[in-house]
């Protein structure tokens, strides 16, 4: 019996591919539909956060993981390209249950899954990201947030969308 | 009772009064047809045709006039050939109207896409969104895609101050003239209109300072999308993040219904804090309106300002302390002063805490005071309005007199309720001795010299000279109310204006009849709640409050009023001062104890029409301060006095055992509701507003004592004025109330309404300026009895009368009734 398993056990070592990795210094690929921690994105042209503070993630989110407050952008300091940013932004990751359900009620694809599903945590608090940990780093050729921006330009409430549907 | 007309409405049948809309009857049957244009409270337009439905009347035989009937005997029924406005037309006998046929689904699909060729779909920013009618019905009657080309939508301003208190958002703007409508029938403020037509046209405002109303608020609840939005709301909160706290309005007697909305904020540091102040629909006090002052002006509530610990003087000043400490030595000293502890109350506690303060003050045999600069609640207690009256009520055959009271800058509801009952028929009466905006509604305006409101009263009471035909309209008034406010008037005045103004209800033998009464114009919100807790206001203020062996102070400010006062308090044995702020009257005092804000607690306020109304904590309170009841409870505690701490529900309990008129009175009674009209709430938004629908609470009217107590007399200690005598050189200076004032209550809402808040300046006729002197803009400074005001500015107006300065209250002004002042010209001297 013993020797029975043993061998299968040895057939297996040397016929068979390894399946496990070594992480963490080796990384297994994602799926392009992974849904990892969250990225608040920026425009790649000017660096101006897409993000307007609607809300509309934390009302979408089942396991009430976000917290956004809004406020008024001014030429003067400027977040986005709209009347409105969010002057807070925090979700909780022990909160949240990846279901994705944020990026999909965001008006302007500001907040995505991304693939990144490293979160670990020494304590409660750690685990709630900031809107400046979550925001994506500035686009070679964008300008850090806020801007002053020349009066006149940003006079939409929110962003142009060129098709809805893209 | 009007004549009931029966009809179907999808095949339900509905019986409702005659002359009701059919939108309104389906309204009532719990049908659902949606509007924009319409509103419940204003007449209809028929301008947006959101509300097309089917509409059949049955047929009638020219010949004969006989109903035509169909094979089984049933009226044969005509559908007309198009679909009608529903918000226009009338119920009629036997009428068939179908709002669900293809048809009509059909009409209302198009309508939204027409709706929305231009609209910006900016929901996700809009303040509106979350609430909104057109987000509503698009979701429910709208076609879910467009045929209109994306670039054929118009770009149009986004950001359109209409004043510094309500911007619009073009883009937005339906144009179903709601807004226009509002302040043209229910203010007749017509500052809004269109500008322009067709594609163009534009909602504008025409007056300097631009939307110059003091309703401006409510035409943002009523505007079905989110163009018209507060300046104060601005992207603070979406409406659904909203928590909703019932509570009632703490600027002035009318007591109008609030919901305030509060959530936790960042910027407030993780507090729960107060983001709007909405209307809470109650029909017989405030409807679904509340002026700009109840909405903006809750800042002072959340004030960084607010004192957060009590406070007790020691070498080095007031030093924060624990409340036992604080305590302590309040008890010491009070047990010491005994009988001659002095209570002065204002008009701004709660009756909870007005009842634990005198028992307290009963308890020790001192004295019970109330400040006040209008008097004559007793009056009022007696003659006040019947159990069970309406201002809405009054109409056709009734009679409102309003005197020495500009009564919309002091009661800013009810000048809107008494220019409607007007508008309904109702003879209005202004007695006031210069124009206000009441007048163009009156159908008797009297404007006597300033100082002769009494001779005044006696003329239309004698019905003498051009006053004929008032007294005989207000002799045969099946109801007859009252209004009396403090227009020039102190306490002594006002008091002796009650006196006559009872005499005039009682001898017509309306005492305690159901819509007539007595009203007094207060100056702050629970004044006749002081008076029905005990508390009574004292000509010699002064003396009372020098001769006290302790001063205890809640929530009013005596020192920051009148120098004299100040003078008086330094005099006192002791002074404990509890409220929210350092006033002037807290930094005089030895101990200072914090109280809790309105919006941090619950209690009952008692407004000017004797309605009971509860209100109910919104947020938390800071640690530190306590509610003023507790405050005198735990000080009743520790000189022998068990009195409820804990809970104001229970003070109201103890209330009803000991104060008749409040007897049988509990929260549960306060709290209860009954069904409404019309109907205002959450679902049906679209149809009535964004106003809050009332689940809290309607209040109960208190039985004035000429009812429980027929033979019960009025006996009120206050010596009649002296007419005032104007020397050679002085001026007659008459105090007045502006709505927005510079008050304890106002001042933390500068930042939203500061541009429109009453300044230090004085009004004068042109004439009168001239002859002391001065012209307009010149800066003076005024002497008055025992005070000084320096760098005031003259102000001139043609309409008002010769030989009168005219000054707002609390700017600085301390004159507290009539008096005769002299002008200097400000030579520039370090203002002291
Ligand atoms: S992924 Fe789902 S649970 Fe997580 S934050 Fe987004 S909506 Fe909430
Ligand atoms: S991430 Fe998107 S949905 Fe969330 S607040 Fe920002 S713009 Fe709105
Ligand atoms: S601003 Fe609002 S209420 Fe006024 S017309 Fe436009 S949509 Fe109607
Ligand atoms: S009328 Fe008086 S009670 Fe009503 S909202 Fe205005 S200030 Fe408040
Ligand atoms: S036309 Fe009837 S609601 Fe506008």
């Amino acid at each position: 019996m013993l020797v029975r398993g043993l061998l299968t056990t040895l057939k297996a070592f040397l016929t068979e591919k390894t399946v496990t990795v070594q992480y963490p210094e080796q990384k297994r690929m994602v799926r392009t539909r992974f849904r990892g921690r969250h990225v608040l994105r920026r425009y790649e042209d000017t660096g101006l956060e897409r993000c307007i503070g609607c809300s509309l993630c934390e009302a979408a989110c089942p396991a009430d993981a976000i917290f956004v407050e809004a406020s008024e952008n001014s030429d003067e300091e400027r977040y986005s390209p709209g009347e409105r940013y969010a002057s807070t932004y925090e979700i909780n990751m022990l909160r949240c249950i990846f279901c994705g359900y944020c990026e999909d009620a965001c008006p302007t694809e500001a907040i995505v899954l991304s693939d990144n599903y490293e979160l670990s945590f020494h304590d409660r608090a750690s685990a709630i990201y900031t809107k400046e940990m979550l925001l994506e780093p500035v686009p070679p050729g964008g300008k850090p947030t806020p801007q002053r921006t020349p009066p006149g330009v940003y006079t939409r409430a929110i962003p142009e969308m060129s098709d809805p549907t893209d | 009772m009007a004549n009931q007309v029966t009809l179907t409405i999808d095949d339900l049948t509905v019986t409702v009064p005659e002359g009701t809309l059919v939108v309104d009857a389906a309204r009532k049957a719990g049908i659902d047809i949606p509007v924009f244009c319409y509103h419940p409270k204003m007449e209809p337009v028929g301008m947006c045709r959101m509300c097309l439905v089917q509409v059949g009347r049955p047929m009638v035989d020219r010949a004969t006039g006989q109903p035509v009937l169909d094979a089984d005997g049933q009226p044969k029924i005509q559908f007309s050939p198009k679909l009608e406005t529903s918000c226009t037309i009338p119920v009629s006998e036997g009428m068939v109207i179908r709002t669900n046929t293809p048809e009509v689904l059909r009409a209302h699909r198009d309508i939204i896409e027409f709706l929305l060729t231009s609209h910006p779909l900016d929901c996700p920013i809009c303040d509106k969104g979350g609430e909104c009618p057109l987000q509503d019905l698009t979701r429910a009657y709208g076609p879910g895609q467009s045929r209109f080309l994306l670039d054929d939508k118009m770009r149009l301003a986004k950001h359109v101050p209409l004043g510094e208190l309500i911007y619009l958002d073009r883009e937005r703007c339906i144009l179903c003239a709601r807004c226009i409508r509002f302040q043209d029938e229910i203010v007749d403020e017509p500052v809004l209109s269109f500008y322009h037509r067709g594609r163009s046209m534009q909602i504008v405002t025409y007056s300097d300072p631009p939307f110059d109303s003091y309703f401006s608020g409510n035409t943002t609840d009523i505007c079905p999308v989110g163009a018209l939005t507060t300046a104060d709301f601005r992207f603070a909160a979406r409406p659904w993040e909203l928590k909703n706290n019932a509570s009632i309005c703490t600027q002035c007697p009318v007591g109008c219904n609030t919901t305030l909305n509060t959530r936790r904020e960042v910027k407030s540091g993780g507090k729960w804090v107060v983001k709007r102040v909405m209307p809470r629909q109650n029909e017989l006090v405030n409807e679904i309106w509340i002026c700009d002052k109840g909405r903006f002006g809750y800042h002072y509530a959340e004030s960084g300002e607010r004192i957060l610990s009590p406070h007790v003087r020691k070498e080095q000043g007031l030093v924060p302390v624990s409340w036992d400490e604080a305590l302590d030595l309040v008890e010491q000293r009070l047990r010491q002063a005994g009988a001659g502890t002095v209570t002065l109350a204002g008009g701004r506690l709660a009756n909870e805490d007005l009842f634990n303060l005198a028992q307290v003050t009963d308890h020790l045999g001192g004295r019970k005071l109330l400040h006040t600069q209008v008097g004559g609640g007793e009056y009022v207690q007696r003659y006040g309005l019947g159990k069970g009256s309406n201002l809405g009520e009054l109409g056709k055959g009734d009679a409102i007199l309003v005197i020495a009271s500009d009564l919309q800058e002091e009661a800013p509801v009810w000048w809107l309720r008494v220019k409607r009952a007007a508008d309904r028929g109702a003879a209005l009466m202004v007695l006031n001795p210069r124009p206000t905006r009441l007048d163009p509604y009156a159908r008797f305006i009297h404007h006597y010299r300033y100082g002769e409101e009494l001779e005044a009263l006696g003329r239309l009471a004698a019905g003498e000279g051009e006053l004929a035909e008032a007294a005989e309209a207000l002799r045969s008034a099946e109801n007859l109310v009252i209004f009396y406010g403090s227009e020039g008037l102190g306490l002594a005045e006002t008091t002796a204006l009650a006196r006559e103004a009872a005499g005039l209800l009682a001898g017509s033998g309306r005492a305690g009849k159901v819509n007539s009464g007595l009203i007094g114009v207060w100056q702050q919100n629970n004044t006749l709640g002081a008076y029905d807790m005990g508390f009574r206001p004292e000509a010699d203020l002064a003396g009372a409050l020098s001769g006290s062996g302790l001063a205890w102070i809640a929530a009013a400010d005596p020192a920051g009023d009148h120098p004299a006062l100040e003078a008086a308090l330094k005099q006192a044995g002791f002074l404990v001062v509890q409220d929210l702020f350092m006033t002037r009257t807290a930094q005089m005092a030895d101990v200072v104890l914090p109280a809790q804000a309105f919006t941090e607690r619950e209690g009952t306020f008692t407004s000017g029409e004797r309605r009971v109304q509860r209100f109910y904590p919104a947020v938390a309170a800071p640690p530190g301060p306590l509610a003023d009841f507790s405050i005198a409870a735990r000080v009743g505690l520790r000189v022998g006095i068990e009195l409820e701490g804990a809970s104001a529900a229970t003070v109201m309990l103890r209330i009803a055992a000991s104060v008749p008129a409040y007897a049988g009175l509990d929260y549960a009674l306060i709290s209860e509701v009954s069904e409404q009209w019309p109907i205002i709430g959450r679902e049906d938004r679209y149809y009535g507003g964004t106003g809050y629908d009332n689940h809290q609470g309607l209040g109960v009217q208190l039985q004035p004592d000429a009812v429980t107590d027929p033979d019960g007399e009025v006996s009120i200690a206050m010596a009649a004025p002296a007419p005032l005598q104007v020397p050679e050189g002085a001026v007659y200076l008459a105090p007045v109330t502006r709505l927005y004032d510079q008050g304890l209550t106002l001042k933390p809402s500068m930042k939203i309404v500061g541009q429109r808040m009453a300044r230090r300046e004085v009004w004068l006729n042109p004439e009168t300026a001239a002859r002391l002197g001065f012209g307009a803009a010149s800066l003076v400074t005024l002497e008055g009895e025992g005070w000084t005001a320096s760098g005031v500015e003259i102000r001139v107006d043609e309409q008002l009368p010769p030989d009168v300065l005219l000054a707002p209250r609390s700017v600085g002004i301390p004159a507290t009734g009539p008096e005769a002042v002299r002008l200097r010209p400000l030579v520039t001297e370090p203002e002291a």
